[in-house]
């Protein structure tokens, strides 16, 4: 076991997969020399040389669409977005290319790809460098989503997603890059794509929340085990499409109350598909209604730092949003 | 071949009925007779038995659905055996058709169920907003139906007041550990049959809602809901009780009643210093044997004897001539609180000594409780008596029970200073009784005869 920062986890994780297998490569912009902008790829460059870690040009577009072209030769791409903001240029290719190749050609062709972005907001970042894109994505069947919250995951799950045979949108949130430390094991560990995880047992509600806002939210539930006895149990959606039904049920039908917390806008989000999916199949679970936690419905996250706090949910607001449906 | 289950005719004018909760679920073995689901319509609960052995092969109509009388509800039958007419067949097109009437009570039916379980029903409750209890979770609605509870006797600790599931959870635990404990508070149900809305006076009506008012203020917390807040935009301000189908079934029978019958009350006292001694003397020997006596037994038997004297009484208006009724049948009232009341016949009152009325009236009245009323014991009436003593009043005008005759009400015993007919000065347990009866069938002097024979039988008790 090693205490690891998510950022090196992650690198971990495509190492190890570099070495193991010649055809995974690296595609993105700085990702070579640089070593990335937030040095997801430092030193690999170096160990495995320019031709599998490809410094792009500035166009998101061509970064995905020589990932899908590579897959389908039977490599296995890495494609770095450097901001989740940027991602734009690249959905024609990922939502009508990617998702769709395996179903068209009825199995015969499929996308071996993962596209890693940084994404979220709580840094500083402004309007561009600050976004939550999940919900564009798991809207798309033929898409896998995935965003881990510790190094543990980051790396199962990283490497999961580069041995998958289709294709998969990792999204890593950034302000945890280096703020998320945890133990990863020694010995090669993967974690499925699918499954969620209770990271912290509770009997008075549940908490869904995946990312920083997991993190988040884990603080707030043990503040308030430690400090007002309400047990809150806190679920890692971790991979959101294909979400966990069967943890998000179980979790509700124990406690009754369900709270969703992201940090990705209100409307339209992804906690509205888990409200749903709570409301369908365990109404006569509920004991409250189901509230979301999420950022307000404005363009995008304030470059003004006070702007920014009233924009993102933080350990406060989730300790009150967790107080008052305890009380409902 | 597999049988059908159908939802049967629980009584004349009963043409339809709610699946109040399956005894059974699909695949589950049954013995033929043994209970399979049961049925409520507004008035009664009934338990259907199995007309066969075997498995409960498919339910059509799920718990809560209201559908016509001679709706197939579902099959029974061998494991593995096919049922007729599944593929676009019959069964299907009548489950159709019986369920079609559904959707103009639906919400209805679902405010009825809630509000009625809340009232200490074993009938199924639903979530949402219940008049006497705040908002019903889906959870808390699940458990009490689970558990067939009360929720009335639950305390709500959750935002409002509401009961939330801990509260469920916690009361659970409660009982578990004390089980006998919950028997022995509730009065014995005919105490109270007077306070029905047959008579209710209206400052009872008043008092009522003023003391809901403190526990629910007419300006709700911010904090609430939408689905908390009252929706009813066209009327003015205060707090709605949405109707039951009870409360629906009552104010037409009530309007009916006045609208049939001339209504005219004539009233009398009787001296009831027998039947107390009579009371004292008996009521713990009673005890003994299980049989709780009451006051009403003693008005029911010498009503009952009354009616044979003057049959007049006992009988109804029909366009071809007053029908004499051959048996007498009294109708008691039974309150059920703020839900309502509900009216169990004695049949052949007359010729049931006091010990069997009051063994009748324990019975129906607990049934009338709890639920268990089968839909013939609120049928066939030839004559109602109702309690509103009970309540502490002196009098009432009570609305006859259509199609009957006449009415008995009787008020609070009382002790009060009376001259004898010796002329002495003496201190009697005195009770007004108020005869209000059709007036198209009686005139006053034969209303005056039965009163008179009620009165003799009392003061005469031996």
């Amino acid at each position: 076991m090693a205490d690891k920062t998510l950022i090196e986890a992650i690198r971990q994780a495509m190492d190890e997969e570099m070495e193991r297998d010649p055809s995974v490569f690296i595609v993105g912009e700085d990702v070579g020399k640089r070593g990335g902008v937030f040095r997801a790829t430092q030193g690999l460059y170096e160990k495995y040389g320019p031709e599998r870690v490809i410094d792009s040009p500035l166009a998101e577009l061509s970064i995905v669409g020589v990932g899908i072209g590579a897959a389908l030769y039977g490599m296995h791409p890495i494609c770095e977005i450097q901001f989740a903001d940027f991602i734009y240029p690249a959905m024609n290719q990922i939502i009508s290319e990617a998702a769709k190749m395996c179903y068209r050609s009825n199995g015969v062709w499929t996308v071996p790809m993962v596209i890693r972005a940084p994404y979220g907001g709580g840094i500083g970042g402004g309007l561009y460098h600050s976004q939550s894109v999940e919900a564009f994505f798991t809207h798309i069947p033929g898409l896998k989503v995935v965003i881990p919250s510790n190094p543990r995951d980051a790396r199962g799950l990283l490497k999961s997603a580069i041995r998958d045979p289709n294709p998969v949108l990792f999204f890593e949130p950034k302000k945890g890059y280096r703020l998320i430390r945890g133990e990863v094991p020694a010995e090669e560990t993967l974690v499925p794509i699918g499954p969620a995880e209770i990271s912290r047992a509770g009997r008075d509600l549940s908490v869904f929340a995946y990312g920083m806002m997991h993190e988040y939210c884990l603080q707030a539930a043990e503040k308030l085990a430690r400090e007002e006895s309400i047990d809150a149990e806190v679920v890692d959606l971790r991979t959101l499409y294909p979400v966990d039904r069967e943890t998000i049920l179980a979790s509700v039908q124990k406690t009754g109350k369900a709270l969703i917390v992201h940090e990705d806008n209100l409307t339209g989000g992804y906690g509205a598909e888990i409200a749903a999916t709570i409301a369908g199949d365990a109404f006569t679970y509920l004991d409250a209604p189901i509230r979301r936690l999420c950022g307000p419905d404005v363009p995008a996250v304030p470059f003004s730092h006070p702007l920014q706090d009233w924009f993102m949910p933080s350990v406060e607001k989730i300790t009150q949003a967790i107080r008052d449906l305890h009380a409902y | 071949m597999p049988s059908q289950i159908i939802m049967p005719q629980l009584g004349e004018s009963v043409v339809e009925g709610t699946v109040a909760r399956w005894l059974k679920s699909e695949g589950e073995a049954i013995a033929e007779m043994e209970p399979l689901l049961e049925v409520s319509t507004d008035k009664v609960d009934s338990e259907i038995p199995s007309p066969a052995s075997g498995v409960l092969l498919k339910i059509l109509v799920p718990a809560g659905e209201t559908v016509r009388a001679g709706t197939v509800l579902a099959w029974v039958g061998q494991p593995g055996e096919a049922i007729p007419g599944t593929e676009g067949g019959d069964g299907e097109a009548q489950r159709r058709e019986g369920t079609s009437s559904v959707t103009a009570t639906g919400p209805e039916k679902e405010a009825e169920s809630a509000t009625e379980g809340a009232n200490g029903s074993t009938r199924p409750v639903t979530a949402g907003r219940s008049r006497d209890l705040g908002f019903i979770s889906p959870v808390v609605a699940r458990m009490a139906q689970e558990h067939n509870l009360d929720l009335a006797l639950i305390t709500g600790t959750g935002q409002g007041g509401r009961i939330t599931k801990k509260d469920v959870e916690a009361y659970l635990a409660n009982i578990q550990k004390q089980p006998a404990a919950q028997t022995a508070e509730a009065p014995l149900p005919w105490e109270t049959p007077g306070e029905g809305d047959l008579f209710r006076p209206t400052e009872m009506v008043f008092q009522k809602s003023a003391g809901q008012e403190a526990t629910r203020p007419l300006h709700q917390p911010a904090s609430l809901t939408p689905e908390e807040q009252p929706a009813a935009p066209a009327l003015p301000p205060g707090r709605l009780i949405p109707h039951t189908t009870m409360r629906r079934k009552i104010a037409e029978h009530m309007l009916y009643s006045v609208r049939t019958s001339p209504h005219v009350t004539t009233v009398m006292e009787a001296d009831l210093h027998r039947v107390t001694a009579h009371y004292q003397a008996n009521k713990r020997l009673l005890e003994r044997d299980g049989v709780h006596l009451t006051y009403t037994a003693y008005f029911a038997a010498a009503a009952a004897q009354a009616l044979r004297e003057v049959p007049l009484v006992n009988s109804s208006w029909t366009e071809e001539g007053i029908l004499i009724h051959p048996q007498v049948n009294l109708g008691i009232a039974v309150s059920l609180g703020d839900e309502g009341l509900i009216v169990p016949v004695i049949h052949n009152a007359d010729g049931m000594s006091l010990l069997g009325l009051a063994r009748a009236l324990q019975d129906l009245a607990a049934r009338a409780r709890s639920r268990r009323l089968r839909p013939d014991e609120i049928q066939g009436g030839t004559f109602t008596i109702t309690n509103h003593g009970i309540s502490g009043s002196l009098l009432a005008t009570p609305i006859i029970h259509q199609p009957q005759c006449a009415i008995l009400g009787v008020g609070a015993v009382q002790k009060r200073v009376i001259v004898t007919s010796e002329d002495a000065i003496a201190i009697r347990p005195m009770v007004y009784l108020s005869l209000t009866f059709d007036h198209r069938i009686l005139d006053g002097a034969a209303a005056d005869s039965f009163l008179a024979a009620v009165v003799k039988r009392l003061e005469a008790w031996h």
